[in-house]
Parts: structure tokens; sequence; C-alpha cells
């Protein structure tokens, strides 16, 4: 190996047909998100706060957050635990795949005609065989639509 | 820092700032020897604790202090100088203690300057000499500058002790030197016999002073100090083990027969009483946050140059050491603002007769699960003109909004941020922290605060806080399919609507609100403010009322259902959420679900913005004022056909109704035994159906003894309304027709009744009168109703009455030369209003002693007083109808006896 060829595991996860991926270090758990109680006047992306084992969890849904359209009704639903400023936040997804390594010098930048909304939480791109992994930026991810519109 | 050095810093600060208290007692009471042995006898424990931890510089401060004070307990007067320099002793050992805080080591400098001035008032036999030295206090306690590094010979005097001068000292020495302090205080006391000769302490008081130590640590070994991370740590589990025991409580729920439920039962009542005892471990006295008050009062006093009495009350309070931080420094703000803005100066003071010295009031008690909190004083209370200007200034508000306002809600624009009415910023106060400070600090822990104030005799503020923050009891609601919570706090009762009661909710202009006890109550509806109120009928007549109360603003929330109570654990709103002024965070229930918990201030602000307040006290009866102004109570009944027919709710006397087989008929007419005399019944109309059995309503109108029974085939309501009416009436006994409640409305003429009963009605009143001819009577009102309503209650009264439907026209009707005996005159008038028409009528030459009584829907002492300066003779509400004619008796009686 040539110098510190730097790895990263990525936990995969489906959000409608798209493959993303989380560094591992920063997912929390996965759960799967139980009596979810909505909260009025909140921004559109949080569907709401629940209790994960005595805490409460501020649930974003990526699909909203990636301008997709609604799950149906009945379709699965998980969600990846994620802890940030000492809150815990659950990021609301389809379903969870394996983890996956990946050496972070084969990560691609986002294309660059990229839906805005996708390349505001895109890390980066993997191509694996046959399909392409979209690496989410966490912090990206929390990061509110008024931060955004500031920045 | 060790143990030991932490311990004696706690410790010393606490003692310091009772010295500072007592100080300040001690100065308004020279002569108490027991204010003096306290203070005393806390210096002199400070001066030990410091020898023994080798702290020289704060040694020699506090001996001198202690000297001068031993001198006080010579005999030597106590001089207002002398309290000053002992304060700035103490500031300095103050100063002295937060360096050796931070460092861990006594800053390097000297006391000198001090101590000199101290010696100097302790020699001097009068201690006036060294007033002019006197250095000024820091309030700011700012570290002293590091002067001279000399370790001056300053302590020679101090031989006694020198053995535990500085130097290194071990641990162990430390440790066994405090030790023997604590067991053994008694120990003490040769210290201060062996100083004697130069201080020459009486035995007898000498023990006096020593015996009480003992007694308090006694005490003191009851006690332990704990760290409040501990606690803090300690509530967190109680908290957890509260909701774990709720959940294991709702399972139970679902299994009727569950071998648990013993057990739990029990788990739930340690639980209650373990929850109870930390919440008490947490508990402090409120005195603890006003202890600074009276030094910084009497600082103040001086920089003011006006003398101010404090007066503290409840000082014992306890709440939660939490909720305690919170409000010290907004209590020290609003202490600072009643000295600076609120009270005036002496000489204005005794300018308007009040006591040259000023009072701060303070006060603490407890009621219903939360804690009160009054500062007030008797200055000159706010200036509601300056408040407006500001207000527009500042842009908080607009010339046409404020038109709306009443004062109360006027007075509150104080509270907003960067306003601060004082022209000019004084060191004292208007230091950036304005009353908006204060406020969001009490709202932070769920608290509100109102104020009350009247021109020239002062302000009230008051601050409602809960007792404690960690755990709240709070009411469970739905609204659109979703449970939220409400602190209890904040809640006043609760209504349930139902189509059928009598608690209906009514709209004026799209505005929902509950008519309650006579007050209108605004109401918003919990699924509409939160966005899921899928734009439902505003008056569906279902759901309940949380009746709430914020800071003086009364408004109802409505919900779907109410659930329980609970105890629930407040936990922060996520910092993603938290612009959400509705809520106030969120909190898992029993039943593992997580709801949020309702901010009724969120909910005030937006109820403020979109209704008319309701408020309390005056700023309510203004308001209710300005609406019977416009309102009248009307009883709305049906009586022939299904056309809805009202009369002035004021002229009834009683709703009854009779069993219709006791009514007796003779020639013609209807009566019925009524309260042991025969009623004579009419009936509103000929279709009105003459029921021959069961019940009927019956409207009872009287007059002295006589009484007559209106029967109607049913009452509807009672409502409250603008009256217009048109006056055309065509049939007899109507006065006219009214939109009431959107439909067309006959209002009856109750006189039409009467007379047709008794056909002497007016002629009988005319004998009582008894003058041959009958008097002259002008009634002025625009109101076309009240002159028809009225005119035939003035003529039954043995008056000849000319009405007039405006002030000009009545006024025109005097000057044609047209005699009246006596004027009646409504107030609220469009162009000339009765205070007007009164005060004209008074220069003309006609009617200059002519009695004018004044008839007005607006009763309220400024009224009744604005109503005299301008020539009335007496004043009546406008509904008072015997009132009206007391009046008008007693002043033709008057004129009588004149004549």
């Amino acid at each position: 190996m040539s110098g510190q060829e730097l790895e990263v595991d990525f936990v995969t996860v489906m959000i409608g047909d798209q493959l993303f991926g989380l560094p591992i270090g920063r997912v929390h758990d996965v759960f799967v998100p139980e009596r979810l109680t909505r909260v009025p006047l909140a921004a559109p992306e949080v569907s709401g706060v629940l209790n994960l084992r005595g805490r409460i969890v501020t649930a974003l849904d990526m699909r909203t957050v990636l301008g997709l359209p609604p799950r149906e009704d009945g379709a699965p639903l998980m969600a990846v635990g994620i802890e940030a400023k000492g809150e815990a936040f659950g990021l609301l997804i389809d379903s969870v795949g394996e983890v996956t390594k990946l050496s972070m010098s084969e990560m691609e930048a986002a294309p660059a005609n990229l839906d805005t909304r996708w390349a505001r939480v895109a890390d980066g791109v993997y191509r694996l065989d046959g399909r392409l992994l979209v690496i989410l930026n966490v912090d990206q991810v929390l990061g509110t639509e008024q931060e955004l519109a500031a920045a | 820092m060790d143990d030991l050095l932490r311990e004696f810093l706690t410790e010393t600060n606490e003692s310091l700032d009772v010295v500072d208290v007592e100080l300040v007692k001690f100065e308004q009471d020279p002569n108490n020897a027991k204010i003096l042995d306290n203070v005393f006898r806390l210096v002199h424990t400070i001066k030990g604790t410091c020898g023994f931890l080798g702290l020289p510089r704060l040694e020699a401060l506090a001996h001198a202090g202690e000297t001068l004070m031993g001198r006080f307990r010579d005999g030597v007067p106590v001089t207002g100088e002398a309290v000053t320099v002992i304060l700035s002793s103490i500031d300095r050992i103050k100063a002295i203690l937060g360096e050796l805080d931070r460092t861990g080591e006594e800053p390097v400098g000297n006391d000198r300057d001090l101590i000199e001035v101290l010696e100097e008032m302790s020699l001097a036999s009068g201690v006036k000499a060294a007033a002019k030295n006197i250095p000024v206090p820091s309030s700011e306690a700012e570290p002293q500058p590091a002067v001279v590094p000399e370790t001056a010979g300053e302590l020679t005097y101090q031989v006694l002790e020198r053995e535990l001068r500085p130097g290194e000292v071990s641990l162990d020495e430390l440790e066994r030197a405090f030790r023997e302090t604590e067991i053994e205080p008694v120990e003490a006391a040769p210290v201060v016999e062996e100083k004697a000769p130069a201080i020459k302490v009486p035995m007898v008081r000498a023990s006096a002073a020593e015996a009480e130590p003992k007694a308090e640590v006694a005490a003191a070994n009851s006690t332990i100090r704990v760290s409040v991370d501990t606690l803090e740590h300690m509530m967190t589990m109680v908290s957890e083990l509260v909701l774990t025991r709720n959940q294991l409580l709702e399972i139970v729920r679902h299994h009727e027969d569950s071998e648990f439920k013993v057990p739990l039962q029990r788990l739930s009542n340690v639980t209650a009483e373990l929850q109870e005892g930390v919440m008490k471990t947490r508990m402090q006295p409120i005195g603890n946050a006003w202890q600074k008050l009276p030094r910084i009062v009497r600082d103040l006093s001086a920089e003011l140059q006006k003398p101010i009495d404090l007066e503290m009350s409840g000082a014992e309070t306890e709440l939660d050491r939490q909720v305690l931080d919170f409000i010290k420094d907004p209590l020290t703000h609003m202490v600072r603002n009643s000295a600076d803005h609120g009270l005036e100066s002496p000489v204005e003071r005794l300018a308007i007769g009040k006591p040259e010295r000023g009072l701060i009031k303070l006060s603490a008690y407890h009621e219903g699960g939360q804690i009160l909190i009054e500062i007030s004083d008797d200055g000159r209370g706010l200036n509601l003109g300056k408040i407006k200007r500001k207000a527009l200034e500042s842009g908080v508000t607009t010339e046409a909004e404020l038109e709306k306002l009443s004062d109360q809600q006027i007075y509150k624009f104080i509270f907003a941020p960067g306003f601060s009415t004082a022209a000019e910023v004084t060191s004292v106060s208007g230091r950036g922290v304005g009353m908006d400070v204060v406020r969001n600090n009490i709202e932070l822990i769920g608290g509100t605060i109102d104020l009350k104030t009247a021109s020239g005799e002062g302000t009230t503020f008051t601050i409602k806080i809960p007792l404690t923050l960690a755990i709240v009891p709070a009411l469970i609601v739905e609204a659109a399919g979703d449970r939220y919570a409400i602190p209890q706090l904040a809640v006043v009762e609760l209504v349930r609507v139902q189509a059928n009661s009598e608690h209906r909710i009514e709209l004026i202009k799209n505005t929902p609100v509950l008519r309650l006890r006579n007050k209108l109550l605004p109401l918003v509806h919990l699924s509409n403010l939160l966005g899921r109120g899928e734009t439902s009928d505003m008056t569906a007549q279902t759901g309940f009322i949380v009746v709430t109360q914020i800071g003086g603003l009364n408004f109802g929330i409505v919900v779907d259902g109410v659930f329980h109570t609970e105890e629930i654990v407040v936990k922060p709103m996520a910092s993603r959420l938290r612009h959400i002024t509705m809520f106030s965070g969120t909190t898992i229930l029993g039943d593992g679900s997580v709801i949020l918990i309702i901010d009724p201030n969120g909910v005030a602000s937006a109820v403020g913005s979109n209704v008319d307040l309701a408020r309390d006290d005056s700023a309510e009866r203004q308001a209710a004022a300005a609406v019977s102004s416009a309102m009248t109570s009307l009883l709305l009944f049906r009586a022939g056909g299904d056309a809805p027919k009202a009369v002035p709710l004021s002229l009834i006397t009683r709703l009854e109704e009779i069993d219709v087989s006791t009514i007796e008929r003779s020639s013609g007419r209807s009566m019925v035994q009524y309260r042991g005399r025969l009623m004579q019944l009419v009936s509103v109309s000929p279709e009105t159906e003459e029921r021959t059995e069961g019940m009927q309503p019956l409207l009872v109108f009287s007059e002295g003894e006589r009484s007559i029974g209106l029967l109607v085939d049913e009452i509807v309501d009672i409502v409250e309304d603008r009256m217009d009416i048109d006056v055309a009436a065509e049939a007899r006994g109507v006065v006219g027709s009214a939109i009431v409640k959107g439909k067309a409305t006959e209002v009856i003429d109750v006189s039409y009744y009467l007379t047709q009963v008794f056909e002497d009605w007016l002629h009988r009143k005319e004998l009582d009168v008894g003058a041959p001819t009958r008097k002259q009577l002008l009634f002025v009102d625009d109101s076309a109703f009240f002159r028809n309503m009225l005119t035939p209650v003035l003529k039954a009264a043995g008056f000849e009455v000319v009405s007039a439907e405006s002030a000009s026209n009545g006024l025109a009707l005097v000057k044609s030369g047209h005699r009246f005996d006596i004027i009646v005159s409504d107030i609220e008038m469009p162009e000339m209003d009765g205070f007007a028409f009164a005060e004209t009528l008074r220069q003309t030459d006609e009617a200059r002693d002519t009695p004018i009584i004044a008839l007005s829907s607006l009763v309220s002492p400024a009224a009744m007083e604005r109503g005299r300066a301008a020539g009335f003779h007496d004043y009546v509400a406008k509904f008072d109808r015997p009132g009206l004619l007391a009046a008008l008796k007693d002043k033709t009686n008057e004129m009588r006896n004149v004549a």
C-alpha cells in the first residue's frame, strides 16, 4: 500500500430509488421509528419527535430533504440515529443495506448539474458495480433551511 | 485548591452576605446590641478562620474591622461614615476572596488605606475624624490593583496568634486546625478575652455572644453540604423514575386483575415521596436571592440622594434553587429600577405631601403551587404619555393601534425590547438591561410578570413563578387528533361546551368568544393555532375550553378533548424546533409516547395579536364599560309566532314559571297568586297560546307593590347586543324592531302592558307626586329606543315629558323659553355630549339652576366625578329605573322645599 490509503465504512441506505452512504462513525444506531409525534408549525422535513429509550429524538424525513415524493402509506420505514451537539436525530429512510468499506480516494465529486437539494447534502459519489452510491454529509442534512438561506 | 479552602470560601461568602444585611440594619438601629453582636461574631469568625488558614491579608483587614466594631460594643456612637468604612472593608474582603477563588492564593497587595481609616476610627473617641479618607465602596467587587508587594508590618498587634502565622502550613496541620475550630468554637472566646485590654469587652456580653454560636454549631452538625451537581443528578434520576413509574402504571391500567397492582401502588407512593424529598433538597428560601438587596438599596440611596426604606416580607418562602438563580438578577434589576425611576426625589415627595423617605416593598408568598413575588414602590407611577411616545418612537406600535389599546396594555410596552422611559441614563439603571430581559428571564422559567400602576401612587410588579421546573403538573388535551400538555400553572378552569348548555361559543366578526360569568372570553382554537384546523366550524358546539390566564390576560383555548392531569418531566425542545413559540418543551407520557408542551405565553401572544383582550382589573372594567355603552342586555323570548321578541333585561323584575292550573280567571282577566298577592297576567300577543296544563314562562314586572306578569311561550336566551332600533312600530305594545343575533326581533313596549292592566298606573303616580300642575321634564337622548322606553316611565312618574334627540335640540328648547323643572340627559351623544350640554346649560339664564340628572350606561366613579364637575346634580345608570325615579323624586322634593 502506498501511503495511508484512507478507508471508511459506510452504512448504506435506500431513499427512493437511490443508494446513499453515511459514514459509520456518525451513525449511532438504526431503529424502526414508532409512535412519531407530529410537530405542528415545524419545518416540512421535520416529521416529528419520538421516544427512543427515554430520549427525545427529532425525526427528519430524508425524502422531504431530498425533494422526493412522499412514501406511500404502509411502505417500510427505517431510521438512522445520529447524535449532533448533544441532541438526538433520526433520519427517516426506506431501508438499510449492508456496511461497505470504501477508499476515500475513490470518491468523486458530486456532478455539477446535480439537483441543488441533493448537492447541498452530498459529499461525493462512488461508482459501485452497476450503481452509484451518494455519500451524505450528515451535518449538512441536519442544517436547517434557514441556515442554508443565510449562507 | 484543597477542600478546606473551598469550604472556607463558601462559608465566608455566606457570612459576608449576612454581615452586609446586618450592618445595614445596624446603621438604622445603632442601639440594637443584638445586631451588633451578630455582626461582631461573624467578622470575628472570619478573622479566626483566616488566621488558621494562613491568609494574612484577610486576617488583618477583618481584625481592623472587628476592632472598630468592638468599640461600638463599648458604646461608641455609630455613624453612617463608620458603617460605610466597614462596608468598604467588607467589599475589599470580598474582592480578595474572589481572587482567592480564582487563583487559590491570596492576591499580593496590602490594605493599609482601609486599615488606617479603621484604626483611626477605633482610636478616636468620636468617630468623625476619618470621614474624608473613606475609600469609595466598589460594588463591582473589582480585584484591587496589586499595590506595592510589601507585606507591611500592620499585623504586629496580633501577637497572640503568632504560631498560626503564614509560611508553609501542611495540609495535616490545616485539617487539625480546622477540626478544632469547628468542634470547639468556644476556644475562640479566650482570644477575645486576651485581647480584652485593648477592646475592653465586658465579660458578660462576651459570654452572651459566645453562648449563641454553640447552639448554632449544634444545628450546623445536623446538616451537611452536598454539591449542587449531586443534587442535580439525583433530580434527573428521580425524574426518570417518575417516568418509568408512569409507564408501569399505564401498562397495569390495561390489565384489570394484575398481581403487580399492589406492589406497583407501593412503588408509586414511594416514588412520590422520594420525588418530594429530592425536591425539598433543592429548595432554598427566596431570601437568598434578595440578601444583597438591603446593601444595594443603601448604596443606591446614597448615590441617588434619596432616602429609601426597603421592606421585605416572606423571605423564608422556599423555591427551587434553579428557579432562584433565574430570578435573582431580574429582582435586583427591578429594585434598582424602583429606586431610580420609580421613587421621586425627596424634594418632589415633600412637595406633593408624601413622606420624605421612599418605600420599596418586596414580598413573596405561595399561592396554588406557585410563588408570587411582588415588588412595589410608592413612587410616581408609570407615565402613560411617555410610554406612548416612546412606543411610537421605537416603532413598537402605531398610532392607530395605540388608540385601541387599554392603558394596561400600553403599560406593558415597558416589557418590549429596547424600551426605557428614563430620560437620562443614570449609573444606576439604564445599563442596557431592560425590563424585556427581566420578562424574558421570567418567562423562560414558565413564569409571568404583570404590573399595576397608579399615577402618583406607585407601581407594583407581580411575578408568578412555578415552584420548580423539573416536574410540572400538566393537563393532557387533544386537538386535531394529537395530544398536547398544557402546564396547569396557567390553567384557571375548564369549561365544557355543549350545544344546549349555557356555555356556547359565539362569534363576533369571526372571532370566537365565550360568555363566562358576564365576561367575554376571547377564544382560540388550538388546532387552528397549530395550523391543523381544517377550517373547521368555529362555533362547533363540542369540546372543552381551557380557560387560561397569563399576566392578567384571560383567554380560552378550545380543544377537542381533555384526558387527565399528569406530572410531566419537562424535556427541552430540540434546537431545531425551538423557534416555534407555541411549545415550551416535550415530555414522555406514561404510555411512552412523546407529546409537546404548549407554552401558554406563546399562545397568549398569538391571542393578543388576534383577538380583543379581556383583561383583569381596571382594564377589564374599562373594556366592559366600553362594551356596555354600545351593548344592551336583552331577554329574547317567543310569544305568538316564531319571530323572536325582546325586552331589555333591566326592566324585568323576575323570570318565573307558573303552573297553568293555578291561573284564576275572573271577568276576563287572568290572575295568579304570586307572593301572597294576586298578580294580573297579560298575554304579550293574542296569539300567545294559553296553555291548559303544564308550566308557562312568565316575565314579571314590578313597580312599587304592584306587579304584572307577561305570559310568553318560551324564553329563548339572554343576549348582549348592539341595539339599532327601527322605531317605525306598526303594532301597539311594540317599541320597534331590531336585528338581534342576525334576526329581526320585535322589542316590546313594557309601559303599554303596564297601562293596559292598571289604567290608573299613570294617574296614580300623578297623585303620588301630589302637584296640581305636572312638572316639565326635558329628556335628551340620541337613542330613539331609550326615548321611547323611558318617556312612558317618566310620564308615569308624573312628569310632562318633552324629549329631544340631541343636546343642541335640547338647548334650543331651553333657549326658546320653554321652562323646564328638571332635565334628564344622556351622556354619550354625538356632536355635543352630556357633559358639554350640562356645562352649556349652566351658562344660560334660563336653566342655570335647573336640576340636571345624567343618565348613562357608563357609570364609574371617574365618570360620576366628571358629571358632577360639569354641573349634573345626580348621575344614574341607564337601566336603573328605580334609581332614576328616586333621583327625580329627590330633586322635585328639593324644589318644593325651596319653593
